[in-house]
């Protein structure tokens, strides 16, 4: 089957939030601090405006408490009277002007008193920047196993490594935004976001009101990758701040330039690695200290650092590990969600750690990841036991087949202006929440047979590109015998669908498409067919069901059910900490300019088991689509900060791949199926983000014999190191 | 319209004639979308790097957040509203499409090379489509939907 959507968004007639027509509607804007933090001063109503002609909404204007609830209840939805970033919302605009009301947003004056910002995570707050708790930190995590420093102690070598990466802005190529209007007692706020009930969740608490004035619409959404799973909150809440108090429909759709500079970005992170292993390579014991960035707000930083600590020691047995993981906070734009949540930064630690591990042993990396690799039996650094039956040696050992590792290890490095390298990495990813996390949850997935004999799937999981409406439509199709055409999948509109859960942590195929598969045997067993339970006889059914129901809901369902034998302690932080993980081994060739110190991928394979192929164009396309975007990360994608805001906010210095920089990307898929994923899927949409860049980096280690540590690899940063690396290299070869 | 400065502007817009009064700083994208209803061109980044509002004008694919509006007068414009959907059928099947916002543009590109075969005497496939930005599919899916309308066109 082809996306559903498919030739609607090739025409053009799919209506993006930006798109929808709208009647006598009012623009919304935003007025935001110019200062990473300080008490405000004043703000300042130039002249030359007529501000009569403006509805004007500030922190005062607030029907319920100036909170955006999501964790915690620390970010106010607008500032009152103190502002912790820069770009953090103060004030809110609406005219029927779009023109007038640009430029009175830039009519407005914030003056801030400004105070002592902290901008540097990796250093310890002096007293004066201290804002959160006793040491500005957002959160602590810590996982234990054995007794690390017993083991590092008598280790035969020990190896250490300090790990580095930056922000990364999403540039889904559709910027974010909302429209907000009431319809009679109701609010209803339509815009492009991964969350529906989040948005209700944070409009119900600050506007006080209850869920039946509320109604969240999902827009069909131009991309998010975790960008709009926290962040639409806050403009759903400006949105109908402003249709509240001017009592009409307001549409507040942010620019690309105030996309990137107020919106969230993947949480920098330092690793630091104290690695014990014997001289045949073999683990012993795993030091590991994670520190990432959280920004001026708790936000979901607790999360990230939870599964990025999770996934800090890679897909390897070790009987000793220790990682140490917090959040800070300092007085940045908060950084929130971005496909792989954590996991992208302490693998690119781990697996470049890995290969610098190989280097001070003198064997080769593919040889001590295959001496490391989990086995059936062992455990994971949280104590869960991994015993799916996947061989995770032989997905390594395709992927190094696909790309002719072995020859091209030995072949390259030619010489003259270029240099030639190849690299792996080896690592994991976990699908679904986090421990308890899908029980919390609890979704429910309804499945309704409608009076003409089809049946609509109603869930709040959305289509942002990675192709739920398809999949959806597929997995009933079959679960009922019926064809695509038989199947409606809802809008996602909180008056209608039942919280089936956010649309994040490769979560939708595996979880809520078992929910969609258990929906369609409830609605099977209420129809009680009789010998008549798939295709044309089901359809008969339902047909006659509401012959005999006139008016009826014929509605069947499913909950969240944790499967069997899944244990997690969030106490102690030990246990299973993902009910499936997929396994991956990519291999990336690149090629070093010694002039210009870029370098270029030439090739890339991505090898992985991820339980089943739901669809093989959708899944390649994942695949893709999360190396192009940790390919970016790792060589292109740098965030330039300037007291605490971006200040290459635009996509003329911001720079993402185009198709000149990318090699085609070959992809492999095995299959293990998962008792509990839809059709024996598991997640795959965050998998990919994880392994592009260590295995880039460590190509480049293999191209120059350096070590680099930081991404991105821009060519600045590479020349630093380079030109000490290849004089080495140099002196010991005259 | 923000004040009395509105121009007149004639054109023909996917082949019938159009007349419409802008405002002197409206782009193209902002006539087509706002003046015209026509919101296929997608407006990614307002600076000319993203290609998500590429039109053709006089027949070359240009950003339309980067021309002025009144520069189309007596001009022949195209928009994604103007293609032949049965000729995006093999972009449909190799996935050139996820998320769907830089697509109208992708689209555009593609057709006007799929139309202008000769070009690739001189240029490779990816070089004429780095203009077009796209963060969901890598790129792939869209170099081999583009490859296959050229065979398709070819076999014609």
């Amino acid at each position: 089957m082809h996306r559903r959507e498919g030739l609607a968004k090739l025409t053009g007639r799919e209506r993006y939030v930006d798109d929808l027509p709208l009647d006598d509607f009012l623009w919304g804007a935003t007025v935001r601090s110019p200062a990473p933090r300080g008490r405000v001063a004043a703000v300042r109503f130039g002249k030359g405006v007529d501000w009569s002609q403006f509805v004007v909404v500030d922190s005062q204007d607030l029907p319920g408490p100036n909170e955006i609830l999501l964790i915690e209840r620390d970010q106010p939805v607008l500032a009152a009277g103190y502002v912790r970033h820069v770009h953090e919302p103060v004030l809110l605009l609406a005219h029927r002007d779009r023109v007038a009301l640009r430029r009175a947003a830039l009519a407005v004056t914030i003056d801030v008193a400004a105070e002592p910002a902290a901008l540097d995570f990796r250093v310890p707050p002096r007293p004066d920047q201290i804002q959160y708790g006793a040491d500005n930190v957002l959160k602590h995590l810590r996982i234990e196993k054995g007794d690390v420093e017993r083991a590092l102690a008598t280790a035969p070598v020990v190896v250490e490594g300090v790990y580095e990466t930056g922000a990364q802005e999403h540039v889904y190529l559709e910027p974010q935004g909302m429209i907000a209007q009431m319809d009679g007692d109701v609010l209803v706020v339509r815009g492009s976001m991964q969350c529906p009930y989040y948005v209700v969740k944070a409009l119900t608490h600050a506007l006080n009101r209850d869920e039946q004035h509320v109604r969240v619409v999902q827009t069909p959404t131009g991309g998010g990758f975790g960008g709009k799973e926290e962040y639409p909150s806050t403009i759903a809440l400006h949105a109908a701040l402003l249709a509240l108090k001017s009592g009409r429909p307001v549409k507040l759709v942010y620019d690309r330039a105030e996309d990137m500079a107020a919106t969230t970005k993947r949480h920098p992170a330092r690793v630091r690695h104290r690695t014990g292993v014997t001289r045949d390579g073999k683990l012993v014991a795993q030091d590991i200290e994670v520190v990432m960035d959280g920004g001026a707000y708790v936000t979901l930083s607790p999360v990230v650092l939870s599964r990025g600590i999770i996934h800090a020691a890679g897909p390897y047995a070790c009987e000793h590990v220790r990682i140490a993981g917090r959040a800070m906070f300092t007085n940045a734009v908060p950084f929130g969600a971005f496909r792989g949540f954590g996991a992208p930064q302490t693998h690119f630690a781990g697996e470049r750690h890995m290969d610098v591990v190989a280097h001070r042993l003198g064997i080769d990396p593919a040889e001590l990841r295959r001496r490391n690799l989990l086995r059936d039996g062992e455990r994971t650094a949280t104590g869960q036991v991994v015993n799916d039956g996947t061989d995770r040696v032989a997905v390594l050992e395709r992927a190094l087949a696909m790309a002719d590792y072995d020859k091209k290890r030995a072949a390259n490095k030619a010489g003259g202006a270029t240099r030639r390298g190849i690299g792996i990495a080896t690592f994991h990813h976990g699908a679904g929440f986090t421990g308890s996390g899908e029980v919390m949850l609890s979704s429910r997935v309804d499945v309704a047979g409608l009076p003409d004999g089809r049946i609509e799937v109603l869930s709040a999981n959305i289509e942002m590109g990675q192709g739920t409406i398809t999949v959806f439509t597929a997995l009933a199709a079959a679960r009922l015998g019926l064809t695509p055409d038989d199947v409606v999948v809802a809008e996602a509109d909180t008056a209608r669908v039942p919280n089936s859960g956010p649309t994040v942590a490769s979560r939708t195929s595996m979880v809520v498409g078992r929910l969609v598969e258990r929906a369609c045997d409830d609605l099977r067993r209420r129809v009680n067919t009789g010998g008549r339970g798939d295709g044309e006889g089901l359809k008969r059914a339902i047909m006659d069901w509401h012959r005999a129901h006139p008016g009826g809901r014929l509605v069947g369902s499913a909950t969240y059910e944790r499967p069997p034998g899944i244990a997690w302690d969030d106490h102690t932080y030990t246990g299973d900490a993902y009910g499936a993980f997929a396994w991956a081994a990519y291999v990336a060739e690149v090629e070093v300019d010694l002039r210009t110190y870029a370098t270029r991928v030439t090739d890339f394979v991505a090898v992985q088991e991820i339980g089943k192929v739901l669809h093989e164009t959708f899944a390649r396309g994942q695949v893709q689509g999360g190396v192009a975007q940790g390919i970016g990360w790792a060589l292109l994608e740098d965030c330039k900060w300037q007291d605490g805001a971006m200040a290459n906010a635009q996509l003329t210095n911001y720079l993402i791949p185009t198709t000149e920089d990318l090699p085609p990307i070959r992809v492999a898929f095995l299959e293990n199926p998962y008792a509990y994923g839809a059709q024996g899927a598991k997640g795959l949409g965050e998998l990919p983000i994880d392994g592009p860049a260590p295995a880039v980096l460590n190509a480049v280690a293999d191209a120059l014999g350096v070590e680099p540590t930081m991404i991105p690899l821009t060519p600045e940063k590479l020349m630093a190191i380079a030109d000490l690396g290849l004089r080495n290299a140099d002196s010991n070869n005259p | 319209m923000s004040d009395k400065s509105a121009i007149r502007v004639s054109f023909t817009l996917n082949g019938a004639p159009a007349t419409v009064e802008i405002d002197p700083a409206d782009r193209l994208l902002d006539v087509l979308r706002e003046r015209l209803g026509l919101t296929g061109a997608k407006e990614g980044c307002g600076e000319g790097e993203c290609g998500a509002c590429t039109v053709w004008l006089d027949g070359l694919p240009v950003n339309s957040c980067l021309v002025p509006g009144y520069q189309v007068r007596g001009a022949r414009v195209h928009t994604v509203e103007s293609l032949d959907p049965s000729a995006l059928e093999p972009l449909l099947v190799h996935g050139a499409t996820q998320c769907g916002a830089c697509t109208p543009g992708v689209a555009m590109t593609a057709c006007w090379i799929v139309g202008h075969p000769e070009i690739l005497a001189s240029h490779s496939l990816r070089e004429l489509l780095a203009g077009n930005l796209c963060r969901c599919t890598g790129y792939d899916g869209i170099v081999a939907g583009v490859q296959a309308a050229l065979d398709a066109g070819a076999r014609a």
